[in-house]
This record gives structure tokens, sequence and C-alpha cells, in this order.
């Protein structure tokens, strides 16, 4: 395999005494999109939310083992520096309410009190926003509030928010869930173009979006990762008998 | 068909009932507002509105101290009660649970349930005893007193209606807590919280046991906020209960005027919820 931008190492995450996930070691490629599949509560959300340590926010939350970002343990670093590092988008579209589309994709600076010039401001925001594929739509109503797109283009401004901030990695907690069919293939195709610069893992519970977005897909089932491999042979020939029952159909 | 008509009639007789009950309970204010208006009204002019009172037996006068006074004493309270109300309701909303957020709870409930006579007793106590005097100050602090739960309350319920996504994206961008609350929560329910402080000025301006014994009243102009000033719920006080004519007709004046101003506050409150409502 290609070489690992991301990994851990015996990760397990807990809320209070019960334990979300049991022991993960994962290594994920660079620059590939990796799908971390499985059905409702199977700790899937909470595994990402780790590689960020975004898990922590939550009151009784805590986490064990390792998570190693171009081997340095990202527990043994800034949480603010890592989320910045390894960006995130989450199920519902949440652009800021009080802001412009603008505003929006540059405030991972702003907020943080990142002072940029002018001429900076509107090459990250032009650069980000065609990434997102969201340029063509939005370049006349920058100065809009960004609540006033519609679900998708949401979505789209979310995600160039989270690239504008430059990060390794880009984290997707199930980002099409809350959107519509023609808007779910968008943010596919767009994933696709994505992992030209950024290390991508989506997290899904639609066993047709890991297929046709995935390099590599993770199965994870009550808090286990129960395999992991390239998504063509995975789907094709899965190792462990629960890996096939779910993508069957029997459950989930 | 015989059960149909009888369910129509049922139908009638209860909405009918429904609207008089709501009638009935707008009825008292529709009531205290005509007749405060048809004896008020009347009274207020230019000179009503930039005069100080005359001595008892001359003619005309206004109650330009009291407006004066009434200001002073709001601008002390929401000086007090908004910074701190806000940073307590902000603190409410985002620490839900635990001991101390329960306490602090209870405590800004107990205090709302305060009467407002015991505040100024409180208030006298606290500042006007050791400063040896009555003053704008000290009647300022006892608004604010009246005033702080409901800054509170109204803070933290309208922070609890923010999405915690809100929250999240902002923290997932690598933002520190305190930024995101300063640059992300409170900018999004700043109108709420506006509107919450307006309502709460609307209740304090018109209360007139907490300045009892600490604006105490004053027939003079004065800006000083270290010596008595008049304001309206006091003049009305003294005027309403002064054997002569023209106090009287003053004090259904001030009556009309301060409900003018406190209609108008609560107005602009909720046109403030309202209009700048951020879509969230």
């Amino acid at each position: 395999m290609e070489s690992p931008i991301i990994r851990t190492e015996n990760l397990s995450a807990y809320y209070g005494d019960f334990r979300a996930l049991n022991s993960i070691t994962i290594a994920f490629p660079q620059n590939k999109v990796t799908a971390v599949l499985g059905p409702s509560g199977c700790g899937k959300s909470t595994f990402i939310r780790c590689l960020n340590r975004m898990h922590e926010i939550v009151e009784g939350a805590r986490v064990e083992g390792k998570v190693l970002l171009r081997d340095r343990n990202i527990y043994e670093m800034e949480p603010t520096l890592v989320r910045r590092k390894i960006g995130m988008v989450f199920q519902k579209p949440n652009p800021f309410p009080t802001m412009t589309i603008y505003d929006n994709v540059i405030a991972g600076y702003k907020l943080n009190g990142i002072k940029l010039k002018k001429s900076q401001a509107d090459e990250i925001v032009e650069e980000s926003l065609r990434k997102a594929a969201l340029w063509d739509e939005v370049k006349d109503h920058l100065h809009k509030r960004g609540t006033f797109l519609s679900g998708g283009q949401q979505q789209r401004l979310c995600i160039a928010r989270a690239l504008a901030m430059r990060p390794e990695v880009l984290l997707l907690d199930e980002p099409t869930s809350a959107l519509d069919p023609v808007a779910t293939s968008r943010i596919e195709e767009l994933i696709e173009e994505l992992k030209e610069t950024v290390t991508i893992i989506l997290v899904t519970h639609n066993i047709g979006q890991a297929s046709r977005v995935s390099d590599f897909t993770a199965f994870f089932y009550l808090g286990e990762l129960v395999e992991f491999g390239p998504t063509q042979s995975l789907f094709t020939v899965p190792k462990d008998k629960r890996t096939e029952e779910y993508l069957i159909g029997k459950f989930g | 068909m015989k059960g149909l008509k009888w369910r129509l009639a049922k139908d009638r007789l209860f909405r009918g009932l429904v609207y008089l009950l709501s009638l009935l309970s707008i009825s008292p204010l529709i009531i205290i507002l005509l007749y405060i208006f048809k004896r008020g009204l009347k009274v207020i002019n230019w000179s009503f509105l930039t005069h100080l009172p005359k001595p008892v037996g001359v003619e005309g006068g206004g109650v330009a101290n009291a407006i004066v006074g009434t200001i002073i004493l709001v601008f002390i309270a929401v000086l007090i009660s908004t910074p701190l109300g806000i940073w307590a309701g902000l603190y409410l909303s985002e620490k839900r649970r635990g001991l101390f957020p329960e306490v602090v709870r209870v405590a800004v409930d107990i205090l709302q349930a305060i009467p407002s006579i015991v505040v100024g007793i409180i208030a006298y106590l606290w500042v006007v005893k050791p400063m040896g005097r009555f003053s704008a100050l000290s009647g300022g602090i006892a608004l604010s007193i009246m005033m702080l739960p409901m800054v509170v309350r109204s803070t933290e319920e309208v922070l609890k209606l923010i999405p915690p996504y809100i929250k999240e994206a902002s923290l997932a961008l690598g933002v520190p807590y305190w930024r995101t609350v300063l640059k992300v929560i409170i900018p999004a329910g700043l109108p709420g919280i506006l509107s919450g402080v307006l309502l709460g000025i609307s209740r304090v301006a018109g209360e007139t046991a907490p300045l009892l014994f600490t604006a105490f009243g004053n027939q003079f102009m004065n800006w000083n906020i270290l010596k008595p000033v008049n304001a309206l719920p006091l003049l009305i006080f003294n005027y309403a209960m002064s054997p002569y004519e023209e106090w009287k007709r003053l004090a259904w004046g001030a009556s009309a005027l301060l409900i003018i101003m406190v209609l108008t506050v609560n107005i602009i409150s909720r046109l403030a919820g309202r209009r700048w409502k951020v879509q969230l």
C-alpha cells in the first residue's frame, strides 16, 4: 500500500463508561478516498471525530490509543492546530448564519484572527470555491448570506470553507445524507476531483456511495473494524462474513 | 345528518367561547390604555416635556426632570445588568448540566421573584447608607438587580436555540472555544439578546418601589448620578397622592407618557427579534 498520511494505533473511544470504538488500527493512504462504511450506530462517526479531536468536545468523552498524522501523535498536539490540518464537513450543511458567502469561505482565518491581505483573501476565496465546484454559481453573490443557498450549495460552501485552510486530510461525515440525489451526485463528482490535492476519509452508510467514490473501504460494525481493503476487492470478495452480509443487505 | 348539525353547533359554541375569553383577557389592557390616554394625552404637550414642575398653585409646568431621571436610571441599569446578564446567560446555555449551573439557575429565578420593594431596601443598605445620600446611582443599581434575571434567562433561552452544529463548524476549523463563543455564538444570538434587554428595560422603567429609598425623587433637574433624581413612576406616585388638581393632572400626563415609552420599547424589542432574526 502507498505511504499512509494518517493512521491509528489501538484507538478506543468512550462516552462515559460506554465504549463506542474498540481498539482500531488502520492506515489511510495519501491522496485516496477511503470510505468508512457501516450501519447506523457502528461508531463510524465517532471514529472520524477522533481523527481531528472533535470527539472530545462532548462532555464525558475520551480516547485511548494513538492517531498519527505523518508520524506525529495528534493527541500530543494543540487540538486547534490539529483541526486546521484535518478539515471536517458535517452531515447537515452548517454555514455560519451571520456571515456572507465570502466570509464563510475564509471563516477559518477570520475567526482565528489570522490577518489576510485583501488580495490574499480574494485569492483563497476564489480558489476554494473553484475547488468546491461552487465558484460559477456564487461568484456574483459573494456578499450575500450563505444560508440563502440551496442545501447542496451550502454543503459545497462548507467544503470550500474546509479547503480554504489547506488541510492535509478532509473528513466527510455523511456529507450527502441531508441532500437530494442531484446534489448528492455533484458532491460525489467533487470528491473524485478533490483527491488530487487532499486525502479524503468519507463516512457513509450508503453502500452504493462507497463503491462509486472510494479507493479503499473500511467496514465498521459494533465499534470494531471488521475489514479494510481496496474497495473493489472488498466489494467483490469480502473476507469477513459480516461484511458480506452487510453488502448483500442482510442487516443495516 | 342530525349528528353533523349538532357537531357544527357545538363547534360554533366552543369557537365563540374561545373568542369571548380571549377578548376578556385583553380587555383590561384596552380599558387601562383608553382610560389613561383619555385623561393623560391632552396633558402632554411641548412644555409638559420640556419644563420643570411649577410650585403649587402655579398653572402649567412639566415633568422634564422626571423624564431625564428615568433615562439616567434605565441607562445605569442597562450598563450594569447587560454585561453581567449576558455572561451568566452564556454560561448557563453552555453548561447545561451540573450542580453549579443548577444553583445559578435557581438563584436567578429566586432573584426574579424577590419583591421590588425589598430590592429597593437592599440597594438602600448597599449604596445609599455607605454613601450617606440618595442618588441616581443607587436607583440604577436597584433597577439593574430587577433587570438582571430577565437578561440572564432570555440570553440563556436564545443561545440554547442556536443549533450545536454551528458551534461544531467553528471548532472544526481550529477556532479556540473562547473565540467561537465571542465570534460565532454571541453574534448568532445577538438579536434575541437585544430583544431580551429591551423587554427588561420596558419592565423596570415603570418600577416605583425600588426607587423610593434610592433615587428618592427631586423637584429640580439633575444630571449628576451621585445626587437624587426624579423618575416618572416616582412623580406619578407623589403627584397622584397630592391634594392638588394641577399635580394630579401632571400625574395623568406622566402615566400616559410612561405607557407610551414602555409600549414603544416593547414593540421595538419584538421587531428587533423578528427583523434581525438570524436565519439558522
